[in-house]
C-alpha cells in the first residue's frame, strides 16, 4: 500500500479518531489518504489553532491528540503549540510535511528545517528518511507522547517518502532501549514518606498537573483523606482535588489564595505530587517555606531537586506512587489524628480572615470576578472551562471551582495568548456531550479567532465568552503596580466588533452588559445552539488579587 | 536581585554575580548514545537551551556499530551535574551516561601544534617534544607539527613549553575517557 494509507492505518490502530490540520504541497499524498483514511479530520484555519485544538483535545480526554501541517510555513506556524504542550506535559504527536529528500537542504519553496528548529522543544522528534521507518516511527512517536511524563513528539515526513510503495506490517514489539520511564515509585521511599506524613504537625499536600495527567485524583483524594491533610493544587492541579471538599485551600501562587500559600510557607512538610515548584508558585526561592522538608513524587527524575532540594525524593507516577502511599499509610499504627488540630485551627482563621474576595459593584457594572462566579452559576458548574492568558485566566482559576479533573485547560507554562479557544474546539470535538466554555480575554481570543470558522462549519458548538476591558489587562496591572501607571501600549481600543465578527463567522454573536441579568443571559448564550460568542463589557480597570509580587516570599502577599 | 518584570534598575555587577564566575571539579561525562542522525545535534543543544557549558567534547564509533560515543567534560560547580546527566537521561536516544571519577579513569587526548622555528630554536623544540615523548609529524625549514597524546595537564604543559616559540596553530581533539580495571565504562 501507500505510505500514507500506512499511516491511516497506524493512526487508526493507536486510536486516532481525530486530526486537526491544514494541508499543504508537502503533505498531498497524506491528504489524499484522509478521502477514505477513515478518520476524522477537522479542517483549521490555521495550524496554529490545530495545535492547540489537539491539545485541548488531549487534556479534556486523556488520549493523544495530533496535528498535521505542511512543510515550511506550516510546520513553523505550529511551533506555539509544540512548545506549549512541551511546558505542560501534553501528549501531542505532531506530523508535518517536507519537501522531498532531493530537495533538503537546498532552501527549497516551502522548506524549513522542522526537525532542527523543534528540537528543543520537544520530547522527540523524528525525520523520516526511508519509507520503510514510519509504520515504526508512529508507533514509538505515539507511546513516547502519552507515556512516562507525556509531551509533543514531531514526525517529519518528505512528501516523496510518504508516495512510496511499502508493505505495511503492523508493528507490535517497540524497542526504545534509551526510553524507560519508572511508573512505580521505590517503595521504601513510600514508606519512609507515609511515615513522614504521619508525624508531621503542619504537613500541607501541593499538587499538580501530574495527578491529572496520571489519572490520580481519586488517590490524591483518598491520600488527602486517609487523615485530614490539607491540599492546595497549582493552576495545572485544579480539578485534581474537588474545589468545594474542606480539607481544599484553594490554588497556590502568585495568584493563590492566601490560606494555600500561607500553609506552604508554615508548613513543616511538604508534599509535592506531579508539580515542579516553578517560580510563579515559590516567589523568591530563597524564602520558600523555610520550615518545610519535601516530599517529592514526579515521573520525570529530572524535576526532584531542580529547585528545590526533596529530602524524600519519589520517581513514578501520581497514581501509582498514591495508590502504594495510602496503603502504607493505612497501614501505620497510633497515627494520631487530633496533631493536626492546631495547624487546621490555623489555617481556619487564615481563610476567615482572607477569603477570596473583590469589590462587586453596586450598579451594573459588570465585576470581571463576577462574570466567572455568573458563569460558573449558570453552568452549574459542570463545564469544560477553556481560558488564555491573562488576569481573565487567573479569575477563571480563582472563581470558577473545579470539582473534577480535566475540566479546566488552560496555557500554564508557556502562558500562550490565543491558546482558549481552538483548545475548547478540541474539547468540544473530544467531548462532544459536554458543555465547553472559554474564558477568553478580549486581547488573548483575537490571536486565535479564526477557529471560529471551523467551529461555525463544522458545528463545534462552543461558548466562547470574552470577558472584554479593553486591555491587555496583566500587562496593565503590572504597568499600574510595579511601573508608576506609566500605560504603555496595553489599551486594545474599541476594536473589533466581537459580536460582527462572531456572526461574519457564522457563530451567534451576544453582547452583556448588564449584571443583573448576567446570569440569565449566559444561560440563553449557553442553550444557543452552535458556536456563540459573547461581548462581556467588564470593569476596565480591576487588579488581580491577591498576589505575590514577583521575586517576594508568599508571606509578602498583597491585596 | 530584582524581577526581569519590575523597575528596579539592574546593575552590571549584579548581573555578572547572578551569572556565577565560580570554577569546580572537572566531571568527565561518557555519554552512550544510539548511532542515529541528529543525535549529537540533541546532546549539544539541550545544554545549549539549559545554558550548561561543555568545556571539551569527543564523538566516536564504538565496538558496537549501533552505539557511539561522546565524552565531554563540564565545570561541576558551575551547573549542578545531578540536573544535567538527569537531563541528559531524558533523550530518548541517550543510552547509558556515566561521571566518571578521576582516579578510576584513563583519560586521554590528542594535540597538534604547528610551531614556529628557526636555526638554534630547532634542537630546543626537538628536545621539548622528546620529553613529553610526542611526535614530530611534518618539518619544513621554518616550522614543526608535532603530536601530543596524553592527557589534558600533559598537553597543556607542552603548549606553555612551546608557545614561546611562535604557536601558529594548535588543535586538540577533546578528552576521551575509559574507566580502570576490567569493568565496562
Amino acid at each position: 500500500m501507500r505510505a500514507v494509507d500506512a499511516i491511516m492505518e497506524c493512526l487508526k490502530a493507536e486510536g486516532v479518531e481525530v486530526v486537526f490540520g491544514l494541508p499543504g504541497g508537502a503533505n498531498l499524498p497524506t491528504y489524499d489518504a484522509f478521502v477514505d483514511g477513515g478518520i476524522r479530520h477537522v479542517l483549521v484555519r490555521h495550524e496554529a489553532g490545530g495545535g492547540h485544538a489537539a491539545e485541548g483535545y488531549a487534556k479534556a480526554t486523556g488520549r493523544v491528540g495530533v496535528a498535521f501541517a505542511t512543510s515550511g510555513p506550516g510546520a513553523t506556524n505550529i511551533i506555539t503549540p509544540i512548545v506549549d504542550a512541551m511546558m505542560d506535559s501534553v501528549p501531542m504527536v505532531v506530523i508535518t510535511g517536507q519537501v522531498r529528500t532531493d530537495l533538503i537542504g537546498t532552501d527549497g519553496f516551502q522548506e524549513t528545517d522542522t526537525l532542527g528548529i523543534t528540537m528543543p522543544v520537544v520530547k522527540h522528534s523524528y525525520q523520516i528518511r526511508w519509507p520503510l521507518e514510519i509504520p515504526r516511527a508512529i508507533h514509538e512517536a505515539f507511546h513516547i507522547a502519552r507515556s512516562g511524563r507525556p509531551g509533543p513528539v514531531v514526525l517529519d515526513i518528505p512528501v516523496d517518502l510518504s508516495r512510496a510503495e511499502i508493505a505495511y506490517e503492523p508493528v507490535t514489539d517497540l524497542h526504545l532501549p534509551g526510553y524507560q520511564p519508572t511508573i512505580e515509585g521505590n517503595t521504601k521511599q513510600i514508606r519512609q514518606a507515609a511515615k513522614a506524613m504521619a508525624s508531621a504537625r503542619r504537613p500541607v499536600i501541593y499538587a499538580g498537573g501530574g495527578v491529572i495527567n496520571a489519572e490520580a485524583s481519586e488517590q490524591l483524594f483518598e491520600f488527602a483523606t486517609a487523615d485530614r491533610f490539607p491540599v492546595t493544587c497549582t493552576l495545572m492541579g485544579l480539578g485534581g482535588f474537588p474545589a468545594l471538599h474542606p480539607q481544599w485551600l484553594g490554588m497556590l501562587g502568585m495568584h493563590g489564595t492566601r490560606a494555600a500559600n500561607y500553609a506552604m510557607d508554615e508548613a513543616d512538610l511538604i508534599c509535592c505530587v506531579g508539580a515542579r515548584f516553578d517560580d510563579r508558585i515559590t516567589g523568591k526561592l530563597s524564602e520558600f517555606a523555610p520550615h518545610a522538608k519535601f516530599i517529592h513524587i514526579d515521573v520525570d527524575p529530572a524535576e526532584i531537586s531542580k529547585n528545590i532540594p526533596a529530602h524524600i525524593p519519589i520517581v513514578g507516577d501520581a497514581r501509582h506512587v498514591l495508590i502504594k502511599l495510602i496503603k502504607e499509610y493505612r497501614s501505620l499504627d497510633g497515627v494520631q489524628g487530633s496533631r493536626l488540630d492546631e495547624w487546621w485551627a490555623k489555617i481556619e482563621g487564615w481563610r476567615e480572615k482572607h477569603p477570596l474576595r473583590y469589590d462587586d459593584s453596586t450598579d451594573a457594572e459588570i465585576k470581571p470576578q463576577y462574570m466567572v462566579e455568573a458563569l460558573y452559576e449558570a453552568t452549574s458548574g459542570d463545564a469544560i472551562v477553556t481560558s488564555d492568558v491573562g488576569q481573565h485566566q487567573m479569575w477563571a482559576a480563582q472563581y470558577y471551582h473545579f470539582n473534577k479533573p480535566r475540566r479546566w485547560i488552560n496555557s500554564g507554562g508557556l502562558g500562550t495568548m490565543g491558546f482558549g479557544l481552538p483548545a475548547a474546539l478540541g474539547a468540544q470535538v473530544g467531548c462532544p456531550d459536554q458543555t465547553v466554555v472559554c474564558i477568553a480575554g478580549d486581547g488573548s481570543v483575537q490571536m486565535n479567532m479564526q477557529e471560529l470558522a471551523t467551529c461555525a462549519e463544522d458545528k463545534i458548538p462552543i461558548k466562547v465568552f470574552i470577558m472584554n476591558n479593553g486591555y491587555l489587562g496583566m500587562v496593565r496591572q503590572w504597568q499600574d503596580l510595579f511601573w508608576d501607571k506609566r500605560y504603555s501600549h496595553v489599551d486594545m481600543g474599541s476594536y473589533p466588533d466581537f459580536v460582527k465578527v462572531a456572526e461574519a463567522y457564522g457563530a451567534t454573536g451576544m453582547r452583556f452588559t448588564d449584571k443583573a441579568t448576567l446570569v440569565g443571559d449566559m444561560k440563553q448564550a449557553l442553550a444557543t445552539e452552535g458556536p456563540v460568542v459573547v461581548d462581556v463589557r467588564v470593569t476596565r480597570e480591576e487588579n488581580t488579587y491577591p498576589m505575590i509580587a514577583p521575586g517576594q516570599p508568599a508571606r509578602d502577599m498583597v491585596g | 536581585m530584582g524581577e526581569p518584570g519590575t523597575k528596579e534598575l539592574l546593575s552590571l555587577e549584579d548581573l555578572e554575580a547572578a551569572g556565577g564566575l565560580h570554577t569546580g571539579r572537572k566531571h568527565i561525562l561518557s555519554i552512550l548514545v544510539e548511532n542515529q542522525a541528529g543525535v549529537l545535534t540533541r546532546v549539544a543543544g539541550l545544554f545549549a537551551r539549559r545554558a550548561f557549558n561543555i568545556d571539551t567534547l569527543s564523538v566516536g564509533p564504538t565496538e558496537d556499530h549501533n552505539v557511539s560515543r561522546i565524552t565531554l567534560t563540564v565545570d561541576g560547580a558551575l551547573h549542578p551535574i545531578d540536573q544535567v546527566t538527569k537531563q541528559l537521561h531524558k533523550l530518548i536516544n541517550v543510552l547509558k551516561i556515566r561521571d566518571l571519577e578521576p582516579e578510576d579513569t584513563v583519560t586521554r587526548e590528542l594535540a597538534l601544534f604547528k610551531i614556529s622555528v628557526e636555526g638554534p630554536q630547532r634542537a630546543e623544540v626537538m628536545q621539548i617534544c622528546e620529553i613529553f615523548r610526542g611526535k614530530v609529524v611534518d618539518v619544513t625549514r621554518r616550522s614543526v607539527i608535532v603530536e601530543i597524546t596524553g592527557t589534558t595537564d600533559k598537553v597543556e604543559g607542552f603548549e606553555r613549553m612551546v608557545r614561546p616559540f611562535g604557536l601558529i596553530e594548535m588543535m586538540r581533539t577533546g578528552e576521551i575517557a575509559i574507566s580502570r580495571g576490567r569493568g565496562e565504562t
